[in-house]
């Protein structure tokens, strides 16, 4: 294991120097609200047109005028609270599926849930003439739960159980085979291919909230979830051993955080297309505030998935003007140097 | 003592029975690709046409078209094969095949990239998508250096550069046309269709080169399985070793998927399958004919069984994922390393 939560117990952290702990639950929340404030301006301002401040006050209070810089403002607003809320329930999504299989390399994209909702969704568009969010989730949901039990089943079988290098390796097959899959539908339908191209990178453009109002149901219950499992997840950071005999119920608690796991990133690629290595950076990067407890590392995983997300699609609006680059791309990029450098970082015979 | 040479006399006789067998199946395979099609060719023509006769249809359906594919076919799977043998060997894991590691995605990335931005073709897409390979398998060889490379840290660091190149890849995708995107997406999932005369020399060019290399290196592969510090006192340098290995597997990656894109699969299977004919015994040899039978096959049945012609990479693929999946959870179940 890397995470400390194997080095550290919750309680630990938490009892042993508390005020040393608030004051750092300060500094994160002070840290991550700034910078959700100033990234949502930013996010308002920068497009493939720069307006000015008055605008950005003009756009919020009447969306509806005539001014361009005002409109454009106005389909700015839409975008920003995707990308928070996307990158709100892909943190927590991450820290859930970090906590319940005891990997600091677990994430939706990693584990193969996105490549699975990438299948079901591709199915329903070909076969079942699908065209809208409300009905993506229903595809997305049962894609991303088959493929995570697929994924978890599989990676865990065996002495060892659940390690990081058999569920990584087990989530990467599971994707090849599943991708391989998908092009199996695109290559007969070139119409469904030119739909599907654009949502399969992942991206936060184009948003509406109209779109966005039938997902909001399913990430609430995933963040509910979530929540009511965090002293479940606790217990199961002690070691399954540990945690029975403490007389915690491993089993439940699995599987309460693995449907709020499912629910949220479900919800999340329903909506803006399969978005990766957002779940995996930020657990690690909520943690330096919080601690390993789950209580708070769950809503600092989202405010901070939230930055996240945002800052890599105001940075891909920026980087190439007048065009944008989908965030899925940007969090790839941003993402895959973290990620090996946590692998560099572990000891070899911790993975 | 007599029990022993006995069981290695069996061993052998195993050994060279299976490969013969291999190597008829192949052949056959071979031929029935040249006598299979729309139109169908008796064997004396199609024997006619490969000894250089002229014989009137036949000469250019079979000489033209099918034989370069067949080739192709044959040179891609042995291809796949070796280079998917010398990778789960190494790794001592049958599921760190370079399709599976994502170091394929190199070519793919960018042979995407120069087909959709640059409308590149032929032998511009072969040279861009080897130099790409070599270039991400270097990267990924200097990432997993720390005082030595290991196995785990190899297989999770080429897992996070295939996403990346699979997010270029998908990204490419949505800024082409669509034709051009639609012709990129078949040549992503692995295609014959386009194999013609001029792609063979190149390939087999190639293949005579990497070939020997890759026997070369496994039989120092096969001490290095003793565990790095014998390895190194019977003379074979661990680390430089490896390193070698990667860029031989990497480059038959690259230049059959220069040829035909990543087919799907073939590089994971030969090595098991193969490993299954023959247990305990050099699998170089068998895999390469395995890969081979198995890309012959496919494309007689994506191109002649089915509905519509579909391409031989998803024929692959569509039988590699319940295997693969089986992999997994047999090898776990026995305990077997992952």
């Amino acid at each position: 294991m890397i995470a400390e939560q194997t080095t550290s117990t919750p309680a630990g952290s938490r009892g042993a120097r508390p005020a040393l702990h608030r004051r750092r639950l300060l500094t994160g929340l002070v840290l991550g609200l700034a910078a959700l404030l100033v990234l949502a301006l930013l996010s308002l301002v920068f497009g493939s047109r720069v307006v000015s401040w008055t605008e950005v006050v003009g756009g919020i209070l009447d969306p509806a005028a005539g001014d361009f810089g005002q409109q454009a403002v106005a389909t700015r607003v839409p975008r920003t609270a995707l990308a928070l809320l996307v990158g709100a329930a892909l943190g927590v999504s991450g820290a859930v599926m970090q906590g319940i299989t005891r990997n600091p390399l677990a994430d939706p994209g990693l584990l193969g849930v996105n490549a699975g909702s990438a299948l079901a969704v591709v199915i329903g568009i070909a076969f079942f003439a699908i065209s809208s969010t409300s009905q993506y989730i229903w595809f997305a949901l049962v894609g991303a739960a088959g493929a995570a039990l697929l994924v978890y089943a599989v990676g865990s079988l065996g002495r060892a159980g659940a390690t990081p290098l058999k569920l990584a390796v087990a989530g990467a097959a599971t994707s090849a085979a599943l991708v391989s899959l998908v092009s199996a539908v695109l290559l007969v339908r070139t119409d469904v291919f030119n739909v599907f191209r654009f949502w399969q990178v992942g991206g936060v453009g184009g948003a509406d909230f109209g779109e966005m109002a039938p997902v909001l149901p399913f990430l609430a219950l995933g963040v509910l979830l979530a929540l009511l499992s965090a002293p479940g997840l606790d217990v199961l950071a002690l070691g399954d051993d540990v945690a029975r005999g403490l007389g915690g119920r491993v089993g439940g608690a699995r599987v309460l955080a693995g449907l709020a796991a499912v629910l949220l990133s479900a919800g999340a690629v329903a909506v803006a297309g399969p978005i990766g290595f957002v779940g995996l950076v930020v657990p690690h990067a909520a943690r330096v505030f919080t601690g390993p407890g789950h209580r708070w590392l769950l809503p600092y995983s989202a405010l901070l998935g939230a930055v996240l997300l945002l800052g890599a699609d105001v940075l891909g609006r920026v980087i190439s003007r007048p065009t944008d680059i989908p965030v899925g791309i940007m969090t790839a990029v941003v993402g895959a140097p973290f990620f090996i450098w946590l692998i560099r970082r572990a000891k070899v015979r911790e993975l | 003592m007599s029990e022993l040479a006995a069981g290695r006399t069996a061993r052998v006789r195993r050994r060279i029975v299976v490969t013969a067998v291999l190597a008829v199946l192949v052949v056959a395979l071979f031929l029935v690709t040249l006598v299979v099609g729309d139109r169908i060719y008796g064997l004396p023509d199609v024997l006619g046409v490969v000894l250089g006769q002229d014989v009137p249809g036949a000469s250019f359906t079979v000489g033209r078209l099918r034989m370069p594919r067949a080739i192709v076919a044959l040179l891609v799977g042995a291809a796949f094969g070796m280079a998917g043998t010398l990778f789960q060997t190494m790794l001592r894991n049958p599921l760190a095949s370079p399709d599976i590691l994502g170091v394929g995605y190199g070519s793919s990335a960018a042979a995407v990239v120069a087909i959709g931005f640059f409308g590149a073709q032929g032998a511009v897409v072969s040279v861009v998508a080897v130099v790409a390979g070599l270039a991400v398998a270097l990267l990924l060889y200097a990432l997993s250096w720390r005082g030595g490379v290991q196995g785990a840290r190899l297989v999770l660091i080429g897992i996070a550069l295939g996403t990346v190149l699979l997010a270029v890849i998908q990204w490419v995708l949505t800024r082409t046309e669509v034709y051009k995107a639609a012709e990129a997406l078949r040549w992503l999932s692995g295609s014959l269709s386009s194999a013609f005369w001029g792609d063979v020399p190149p390939l087999a060019l190639a293949m005579l080169i990497l070939t020997p290399a890759a026997f070369a290196l496994s039989r120092r592969l096969s001490v290095l399985q003793l565990g790095d510090d014998a390895a190194a006192a019977l003379g074979v340098k661990p680390d430089p070793t490896r390193l070698l290995i990667v860029v031989v597997a990497v480059g038959l990656i690259s230049v059959a998927t220069a040829a035909a894109g990543p087919v799907a699969f073939v590089a994971f299977l030969a090595g098991p399958i193969a490993a299954r004919l023959l247990p305990g015994a050099s699998l170089l040899a068998p895999a390469a004919l395995v890969g081979a039978a198995l890309v012959l096959a496919a494309d007689l049945i994506g191109s002649n069984l089915l509905f519509t012609t579909i391409p031989v990479g998803v024929v692959t693929g569509a039988v590699g994922a319940p295997y693969l999946l089986w992999l997994v959870a047999r090898s776990n179940r026995t305990g077997g390393r992952l």
